[in-house]
């Protein structure tokens, strides 16, 4: 079994075309939506989680390719600026996967990044500026 | 033990001894009270978080033709200056938004300018626009004046507390059914998050809650440059509840405190835009307590595990003034990453930072060891205190 974590943008013909069902049912993939943006006649943009073998995950990203949706990895959607960070921890109570959290022994915020689901829910949280989506 | 004159010969000397409050608690684990107590001759303390009681005043250099600001309006940057006493002294609050700030018209407001953001700027160098209008009189005739203006164009320009330093604060948590914006923070419904705002051992009035060594007039280390304490701070409470370690159980002390803006630094001075509530200003602040006797050694080695935080409901308790807690949970117990209420774990996050307030604690040591900073005797007590003998 291999995870990925994925950025899918869709152009705004595939917007009607429920390539995330094709995934599940064509490719015997497990998705997990993390975050998704479909606006009609614009583009669309999708953060998931794919779960299965690599052969059938291969496959699926080829389909992907073949319709015309851009698949990127996802990494840095969330930026923590570590220069506006005054190190509060106020964000690390509402992170619910502790991608945020706080290093035990010097009180600074550390960010893992693949921890992220992009919920937002630091950039209510923060008063200095320092989590910025670039969703 | 040793007098305060004694401790600033030292100082000057370079001889004097300093540690943080942080680094007095396992000297005293290790050594005892008393022989800490001979060692040192400072212990340094530090805290750094939003306080919405902060604002500066400046003075500016009067135009020609001369103008009033009193009794005119004025803004800094579009924010709201106060300007109703002489011709050229102006104040902004660090709450104070723009006319065009929808505040929480959108909810939860961003809050993303405010009086704040001006006191940020200059202390960083950049500068502000400052616009009046007034009406004319004889000694004073222009009635507008727009200008641009740094810190170096002002005559005087101080930062004033008229209350900072809480000794004790609440753990905030949401007993509701929807998110909460606060100037706690964000509270998520049905207990989902605490939020505390203290450095605790760290936190200057909680290594000296008897307020021993400090009173009006203490030198302290205000947003990166020197200030003083020059009054009780507003909602001071002289008499609270204490355990038996002296430690507050009610709310209890805070201080007026005042300083330079030159010689501030935007590293401890920080413009917050608090999500649903506004526009705040962060402030380092760091006190020195002269070891006189064992007592302050006793009081300075208070521990994360000593001081306790009233637990207290934001969605309906603290709006309409119900007394009561939820509980009292302990600063390390907060500095786990979560604490238990009726039964249920909540992750905590804080307001203040612990580590920026620890680089305070740090920076006043080294400025004491540098002979860069004297310590001074208060010229009296704050309510409900009685100074050290040996002061």
């Amino acid at each position: 079994m291999v995870k990925k974590k994925l950025v899918l943008s869709f152009p705004p013909r595939l917007i009607q075309q429920p390539v995330t069902s094709d995934l599940i049912r064509q490719f015997d993939l497990e998705v997990n939506i993390l975050r998704a943006r479909v606006v009609p006649r614009e583009s669309g943009r999708i953060v998931m989680q794919l779960k299965g073998s690599a052969k059938s995950i291969k496959a699926g990203l080829d389909y992907l390719e073949e319709q015309g949706v851009q698949v990127d990895p996802m990494v840095q959607e969330m930026r923590h600026y570590g220069e506006n960070c005054v190190q509060c921890t106020a964000c690390t109570a509402v992170c619910p996967t502790d991608a945020l959290t706080v290093e035990p022994v010097s009180r600074e915020i550390v960010f893992e990044p693949s921890h992220c689901i992009m919920c937002e829910s630091c950039i209510a949280a923060c008063s200095y500026g320092a989590m910025e989506s670039q969703f | 033990m040793r007098s305060l004159e004694e401790i600033n010969d030292k100082i000057k000397s370079g001889k004097v001894v300093v540690v943080t409050a942080e680094e007095v608690v396992d000297m005293v684990k290790e050594q005892g009270v008393k022989k800490t107590a001979r060692m040192v001759d400072v212990v340094t303390t530090g805290t750094f978080g939003p306080m919405c009681s902060s604002g500066i005043y400046f003075n500016i250099k009067q135009s020609t033709p001369k103008i009033k600001c009193g009794g005119g309006r004025v803004t800094v940057d579009g924010v709201a200056a106060y300007a109703g006493w002489a011709a050229a002294d102006i104040m902004v609050g660090c709450s104070a938004m723009t006319d065009e700030d929808p505040r929480n018209a959108v909810y939860p407001g961003l809050f993303k300018f405010g009086g704040a953001h001006v006191i940020q700027k200059l202390v960083a160098g950049e500068k502000v626009r400052l616009q009046v209008r007034t009406y004319g009189t004889d000694c004073y005739p222009r009635k507008e004046y727009d200008a641009e203006l740094g810190l170096s164009d002002m005559n005087n320009a101080v930062l004033f507390n008229p209350r900072n330093a809480y000794q004790l604060y609440n753990v905030a948590v949401n007993l509701g059914e929807r998110t909460i914006y606060t100037y706690m923070g964000v509270l998520k419904p049905r207990l989902g998050n605490a939020n505390f705002a203290t450095c605790g051992a760290l936190s200057p009035l909680l290594n000296d809650p008897r307020l021993r060594t400090l009173g009006i007039g203490t030198r302290i280390f205000l947003g990166g440059g020197d200030g003083y304490v020059v009054w009780p701070g507003t909602q001071h409470v002289a008499d609270p509840e204490r355990d038996e370690k002296g430690l507050p159980l009610t709310p209890s002390a805070t201080l007026a405190v005042i300083g330079d803006l030159n010689g501030m630094s935007d590293r401890y001075i920080r413009a917050a835009s608090i999500a649903g509530y506004g526009s705040s200003l962060a402030v380092g602040l760091g006190i020195p307590l002269p070891v006189v006797d064992e007592e302050v050694i006793a009081y300075a080695a208070v521990t994360d595990e000593d001081i306790t935080f009233p637990v207290v409901d934001y969605s309906e308790a603290y709006p309409l003034g119900r007394p009561g807690a939820l509980g009292r949970v302990s600063m390390a117990q907060l500095m786990s990453g979560s604490i238990e209420v009726d039964g249920k774990k909540l992750p905590t996050g804080g307001m203040a930072s612990r580590a920026r307030g620890r680089e305070v604690a740090l920076e006043l040591k080294q400025r004491i060891a540098q002979g860069s900073f004297l310590l001074t005797r208060p010229s009296a007590a704050l309510p409900g205190a009685e100074l050290a003998q040996g002061l």
